[in-house]
């Protein structure tokens, strides 16, 4: 009696654990994987989890790849559960990217600019091949790293003559996704943070689509950046900003062709994009749908997905999604019995009727 | 390159994209669907174009890559040295020296000759997506030559605007018959396409499709009688080579608003410097 056994749960649950403690480490023969080697080697991941756990943390982040196993969602979910134990002390004051001294800066409207295209740490333009000597991890050389230097922003070049709408400001204080329920219609900045923490592969099918037919975009990247940027905070008996660390961030300002509508002139309108790490997928996509969902502010017909940010933002979530989704392993049986009595039932009366 | 075959694909991929290649080349303009493959180079960097390419390039063949109208351009840079590497090829900046170009975006200053194949990287080969995204709907349009949308669409931005908002991949007529992208060339470009000596071979391989215009086809540019079509540039000169004629990249020197116009295709640029 198979259902028996599901009713010793407990039981179950720890032979469970512990089978999946075995799974985890492997090969006891092999030498267990350190959270300092997933931190400094698998970068990219970390900064994955890091952006849709929304908590800035390598160590924490490496961490829970450790233990979930690299499932990079499972990771993200222990962070989020982790974060949400902490208190909230202080609201920073806003990042300044455009203070930023990027190790990577390129601009795809521009062929030159003031201040350069810096490539960067760029797996752009390799060529896709299984490079076998990784295996044995030879030592890479050491790049003679590039004079730091700021470089002013691209949009910032084609705003002085007012061919792209000015950036958005708002004077009140934005809201907070975490602190507060959601309520449509949102405002861009609880857009953007929805986006932020929102899942890589969604917004990629999403701003995917936009570049198909499916809501109409004309996208340039005016720039990406990656670099550090200074995190400050103005503690009320000081009142005045004091730094409290680094935190590297990837921004994307996208330039739309828009031909203009009943409430705005012709002029490119922008997309924005900006996450933690070195993340340009992330921040590319989430720059397009971010001007995907601007269409009713700037007069356009909400036709497409990525443009309906009801849509888009009740679904953009991974936790809350692989929670609903996966919860259908759970039991259902009371609600199954019921639906096996109805179908029964209609079945009783098709019959009778035929 | 060891371990790979000549031009990466294999032969019965080649077989198979030159088969494509072949029927785009009886119809004019018209798409032909292909098993494109994984390349080693991501989607949207020029997988249709590097498949065409790889396909019909042999040992004695020249090749030369342009990206934006440029050969230093990093995505041509490293296309350059993939066939390079895995093909062998004689490679050249100079378009008289090269047998085979591939573009993204841009079509040589120079005419091209008989003895050329110009191969275009196309990131959407449907040149009715944003009117129709559907592929089964718009390929029935095509079937039936059923093309009014596009003029409508055209009317409306001339209603609105004073002229048709298209600035780069204007809508063509390929041997009045087929509606094609010209791939994101600017409008400048458009006209060069028109009875070019050259074959020009089209591939797409993310949306998996191929199409060609045989050498002196009439290509004609969407338009009206009474708003004819109209290729742009910067009303500006080459602040390199001073030509006046040539389609110029408009380059930021400083950030006062400062700017320097210069051709967009370098090997062009170079060669009226001497």
């Amino acid at each position: 009696m198979a259902y028996v056994a599901v009713k010793g749960g407990e039981a179950a649950i720890a032979a469970a654990h512990s089978w999946l403690a075995e799974e985890r480490r492997g090969d006891p023969a092999m030498p267990a994987v350190s959270v300092d080697q997933i931190a400094q080697q698998l970068g990219r991941a970390v900064d994955r989890v890091m952006a849709e756990g929304s908590l800035y943390d390598p160590q924490l982040a490496a961490l829970a790849i450790k233990q979930a196993q690299g499932d990079l969602i499972e990771a993200a979910f222990l962070l989020r559960a982790y974060r949400t134990t902490l208190p909230r002390l202080i609201d920073a004051e806003p990042v300044a990217t455009e203070a930023m001294q990027p190790r990577r800066r390129i601009s795809a409207i521009f062929k030159d600019m003031p201040g350069g295209q810096r490539l960067g740490p760029t797996t752009d333009y390799t060529h896709r091949l299984l490079d076998f000597d990784l295996r044995d991890t030879p030592a890479a050389a050491p790049q003679a790293a590039a004079a730091p230097a700021k470089m002013p922003r691209v949009t910032d070049m084609l705003g002085a003559e007012s061919l792209i709408e000015p950036d958005a400001y708002a004077d009140t204080a934005p809201g907070d996704l975490t602190m507060e329920p959601l309520a449509f219609p949102a405002g861009r900045d609880l857009r953007l943070q929805a986006l932020a923490r929102g899942d890589e592969g969604f917004m990629l099918a999403l701003g995917y689509s936009t570049q198909r037919g499916y809501g109409n975009a004309h996208p340039f990247v005016g720039e990406l950046r990656v670099g550090e940027v200074a995190v400050a905070i103005t503690p009320p008996e000081l009142g005045f900003a004091i730094e409290i660390g680094d935190i590297t961030v990837t921004e994307c300002q996208m330039v739309n062709q828009f031909g203009g509508s009943k409430i705005s002139p012709p002029q490119f309108t922008r997309g924005y994009g900006l996450c933690f790490g070195h993340a340009d997928r992330r921040a590319i996509a989430m720059a397009l749908v971010d001007r995907a969902m601007r269409a009713p502010e700037l007069g356009e017909d909400v036709k497409a997905p990525a443009q309906d940010q009801e849509f888009v933002l009740a679904h953009c979530d991974n936790i809350e999604a692989t929670g609903f989704v996966e919860h259908l392993k759970l039991p259902h049986h009371v609600d199954f019995q019921s639906e096996l009595e109805t179908i029964r039932a209609m079945r009783r009366d098709a019959n009778a009727g035929l | 390159m060891q371990g790979y075959n000549f031009a990466y694909l294999d032969e019965q991929t080649k077989r198979m994209i030159r088969r494509a290649i072949l029927k785009a080349v009886a119809i004019p303009g018209h798409q032909i669907p292909f098993a494109s493959r994984e390349m080693p180079l991501p989607y949207g960097w020029g997988t249709g174009g590097i498949q065409v390419t790889a396909a019909v390039i042999g040992a004695n063949d020249v090749l030369k890559v342009i990206d934006q109208g440029a050969d230093d351009t990093t995505n041509a840079v490293s296309i350059r040295g993939f066939f390079a590497r895995t093909a062998g090829v004689r490679t050249t900046t100079k378009t008289e020296e090269a047998s085979l170009i591939q573009t993204r975006h841009r079509i040589p200053e120079q005419p091209l000759r008989e003895d050329q194949i110009l191969i275009y990287q196309v990131p959407m080969p449907e040149p009715l997506y944003k009117l129709e995204p559907g592929k089964a709907k718009a390929r029935r349009r095509h079937a039936l030559a059923e093309y009014g949308e596009m003029h409508v669409k055209l009317y409306e931005d001339i209603t609105r605007f004073g002229r048709v908002a298209v600035a780069y991949d204007h809508p063509v007529m390929v041997n009045e018959r087929y509606l094609m992208s010209p791939s994101p060339i600017p409008a400048f470009d458009n006209p060069k396409m028109h009875r070019m000596a050259a074959l020009q071979l089209f591939g797409a391989g993310r949306e998996k499709r191929i199409y060609a215009v045989p050498p002196y086809t009439n290509v004609r540019s969407l338009d009206f009688e009474d708003h004819p079509f109209h290729p742009g540039r910067a009303d500006q000169k080459c602040a390199l080579c001073g030509d006046e004629k040539s389609y110029l990249d408009e380059i930021v020197i400083d950030d006062q608003g400062g700017r320097m116009f210069a051709c967009s295709d370098t090997d062009y640029c170079q060669g009226r410097r001497g």
